[in-house]
């Protein structure tokens, strides 16, 4: 029938690539050009079009949002919008859950325990450990999570999300990046191991490894409760009543656009040094908006992000709280665990504007960084002086007296410069495990993972330090 | 005042075969022994993760942007007695190019050999969207298109006439607006007669190459059944050779192709991720 030397694998491919020669290698031309051709006349044949051009809606936001002059302060404009709505929103819930969770139910704990005659070190375990983290957790994240997350979800459901990244497409290829970065980038601002996954658009190896270096810098579910309570206790604070939460949304906003821009600067010196090479082009497809789904997106973002986030933190927060009770309660050398480990970092920390507890607290918050806060809490209030959790407590968790949290961080010795060097470094540092194990299994490299947390960790280190040693120059100075 | 009554008297309904698509049971994550795979391919953002979880029960995360499944996916549902696991494939505009996300749903649709393969379409974008149908119709035979978002079309204005694009493409359509859960009944059912064998499609194939071309692809793939006798894409395979696909090379050379071809399920030495590792 045919020449015997086919009949075999090798024989196939070797055939093959001597036809390959004879269509003279334009195959793949031809193959598109083909299908190109078949589908534009089905469709053609398929679809009726209208005969008048009406008013078209979509086209009208989009050449709004999506202007030259107007893209950019829309788009600040919109996410401000967002955390104003989170932050006064948060504010009532958050006082409440307090009050109930740590002003009346924790001392119905201590004295129930108490009565029963509890070892102390067992109710110190379970009740000043266990449940004052997971207490903590819930209420300082919980409020602003159930707020932020729906309303994030609903402007991804419209289709606002691609037009940012139209936005910001020029400026990624200005920085020697993949303009699809500006897509992975968005899914980071839910979850970076996420955001690492979806880089896998990207078909350039070179611009992959950028986009998932960098992602890191998009703030993440586990962070934006910890930027919105420090932009709320530091920086709204500073404002009169009425302002004070529109300052700290604009902190927020502040926060989240330093990080598009560190992602701008790394990724174009990565693709400097590291990662040269050439830029790919692409074609972005702009969705056509959708009338979001009110109910179904609040439905699943409380089920998928809100709750999801909050039992993760919890999972994290409980075991975390137990480890710090026991590091805070036992002692060498006349001083506990935890003061001895606070105390060895505090030089450091203060050098770049934050504090032992603070550097212990990422230490403890490596798996998950929505633990960050409630460390910090923890670790203040059984170490910076405030021993017996129990005597004192009534007076720093009465919520009458203002925010409770800010009434513990004070304590603490923590400043201004604290709270903004710590949404700073919040901002800038290594990524979560969870996110480094995704970098690993998505590069396969060691390498890659381990600069991927040196690299924002040093950067961390270098930002506040600055800002310490010049707020510090222009406090003397005045 | 005076209430409305319902249209349609039930013993109408319980007739209808559509009646039986009220018996769709959505079985999530839950997928021992199903009796047939359904691949579910398409375009980035025409609501394939839409789909999968109004088939499913499941709440995979749905946004309005191209790009947002970039893994497969995983469920189940039962349905007229036969139970169906559902790959839910990350969106793509062809199958030809080599980036990891078109990797993994061509790899799917060529050696997961699915029994059925949805390509859900934009109804509003028809053109772009064929382009991918055409090449997923050039792999297997066994299509149903979903023709979604038929809610914007008509806000558009667009009429799809979907009875001549079934009969120019040989393969059922079905329009739907999945976010509205509107025909996902018809969606089913058309599903389950193309797996039990009660549909047979003929998918049009590729008729614009070019004479000369024409005739390098018939020489291959006339070797490539040779070969491979029971191999239900001969001609593609060709195309991809001729192209020079080193993915579909490499599948020649290690033996995998003559496994499918033998029937046995290359999946466990075929897995996605080795195939997402080796083009790095």
């Amino acid at each position: 029938m045919s020449d015997p030397s086919v009949r075999s694998p090798a024989g196939l491919l070797e055939e093959a690539r001597t036809l390959r020669w004879e269509t003279g290698g334009n195959v793949h031309e031809k193959l598109v050009e083909a299908v190109y051709t078949e589908a534009a006349r089905l469709a053609d044949r398929a679809v009726l079009r209208p005969d008048d051009r009406r008013f078209d809606l979509d086209r009208t936001i989009d050449r709004l949002v999506t202007s030259r002059t107007w893209g950019i302060p829309i788009m600040v404009l919109l996410f401000a919008l967002v955390f104003w709505i989170t932050i006064t929103g948060a504010n009532i819930p958050s006082a409440w859950l307090s009050d109930l969770l740590i002003g009346r139910i924790y001392p119905a704990l201590q004295s129930g325990a108490a009565a029963i005659n509890m070892p102390a070190w067992i109710s110190g375990l379970l009740i000043d450990g266990m449940y004052l983290a997971t207490a903590w957790v819930v209420s300082v994240m919980l409020p602003p999570m159930a707020i932020f997350f729906p309303l994030f979800t609903l402007l991804e459901d419209f289709g606002y999300l691609p037009r940012v990244a139209f936005n910001l497409d020029a400026l990624f290829k200005r920085a020697g990046a993949h303009g699809k970065q500006a897509l992975s980038m968005m899914m980071g601002f839910g979850c970076n191991a996420a955001g690492v996954i979806a880089t896998r658009i990207i078909d350039s190896p070179r611009e992959r490894l950028i986009a998932i270096l960098t992602n890191n810098f998009a703030l993440c579910n586990g962070r934006w409760p910890t930027q919105i309570l420090l932009a709320t206790i530091f920086i709204g604070a500073l404002a009169p009543a009425y302002l004070a939460g529109l300052v700290s949304a604009l902190a927020v906003v502040g926060i989240t656009m330093l990080g598009v821009l560190l992602t701008f600067v790394t990724s174009w010196g990565l693709s400097k040094t590291l990662l040269k090479g050439e830029v790919s082009t692409f074609s972005l497809e702009l969705p056509p908006y959708r009338p979001p789904r009110v109910l179904q997106t609040i439905y699943t973002s409380i089920i998928d992000r809100t709750i999801y986030v909050l039992w993760r933190a919890v999972v994290f927060a409980m075991p975390a709280g137990a480890a710090i009770w026991l590091s805070a309660n036992v002692q060498v050398g006349g001083l506990s665990l935890a003061e001895h480990l606070i105390n060895f970092l505090n030089p450091f920390g203060l050098l770049i504007g934050l504090n032992g507890v603070i550097l212990v607290a990422y230490i403890v918050a490596i798996p998950a960084n929505e633990i960050v806060i409630p460390t910090v809490l923890m670790l203040t209030v059984l170490t910076a002086g405030l021993s017996g959790v129990g005597s004192g407590a009534g007076v720093m968790f009465d919520a009458s007296s203002g925010s409770a949290t800010h009434a513990v961080l004070q304590a603490g010795g923590w400043t201004l410069l604290t709270g903004l060097n710590l949404m700073l470094f919040s901002l800038i540092h290594n990524p979560c495990s969870t996110t480094l194990y995704t970098i690993y299994k998505e590069t396969g490299s060691m390498r890659w993972m381990i600069l991927s947390a040196v690299i924002p960790l040093a950067m961390g280190f270098t930002v506040t330090f600055f800002v310490a040693q010049i707020w510090r120059l222009v406090a003397a100075l005045l | 005042m005076s209430e409305v009554k319902p249209l349609t008297p039930q013993a109408a309904c319980e007739t209808c075969p559509v009646h039986n698509a009220a018996n769709l049971l959505k079985l999530g994550v839950d997928m021992t022994d199903w009796d047939y795979v359904v691949a579910l391919a398409g375009n980035p953002n025409t609501g394939k993760s839409t789909v999968f979880n109004a088939l499913t029960g499941l709440r995979q995360h749905t946004g309005n942007w191209p790009g947002k499944t970039v893994t497969r996916a995983e469920g189940g549902f039962e349905y007229g007695g036969h139970k169906y696991k559902l790959v839910d494939l990350p969106g793509t505009y062809s199958l030809l190019s080599t980036s990891l996300d078109e990797e993994v749903a061509r790899d799917f649709l060529l050696f997961g050999q699915p029994d059925v393969s949805i390509v859900v379409v934009d109804a509003t974008r028809l053109e772009r969207n064929l382009n991918l149908a055409l090449q997923v119709m050039e792999i297997t035979e066994r299509v149903v298109i979903c023709l979604n978002l038929m809610d914007e079309a008509r806000r558009h204005g667009l009429q799809v006439d979907e009875r001549r694009l079934a009969r120019d493409l040989g393969v059922p359509v079905v329009p739907t607006s999945a976010r509205y859960s509107r025909g996902l009944d018809d969606l089913v059912a058309a599903i389950a007669d193309v797996a039990n064998g009660v549909t047979r499609p003929k998918p049009r194939r590729l008729k614009s190459l070019t004479p000369e071309l024409e005739r390098v692809v018939s020489r291959l793939a006339a070797h490539v059944e040779e070969l491979y006798p029971d191999l239900p894409n001969a001609r593609w395979v060709a195309l991809r050779l001729l192209d020079g696909d080193e993915r579909i090379a490499e599948a020649i050379h290690l033996g995998e192709l003559g496994d499918l071809s033998r029937g046995l399920s290359p999946e466990e030495g075929m897995s996605i991720q080795p195939a997402a590792e080796a083009s790095r």
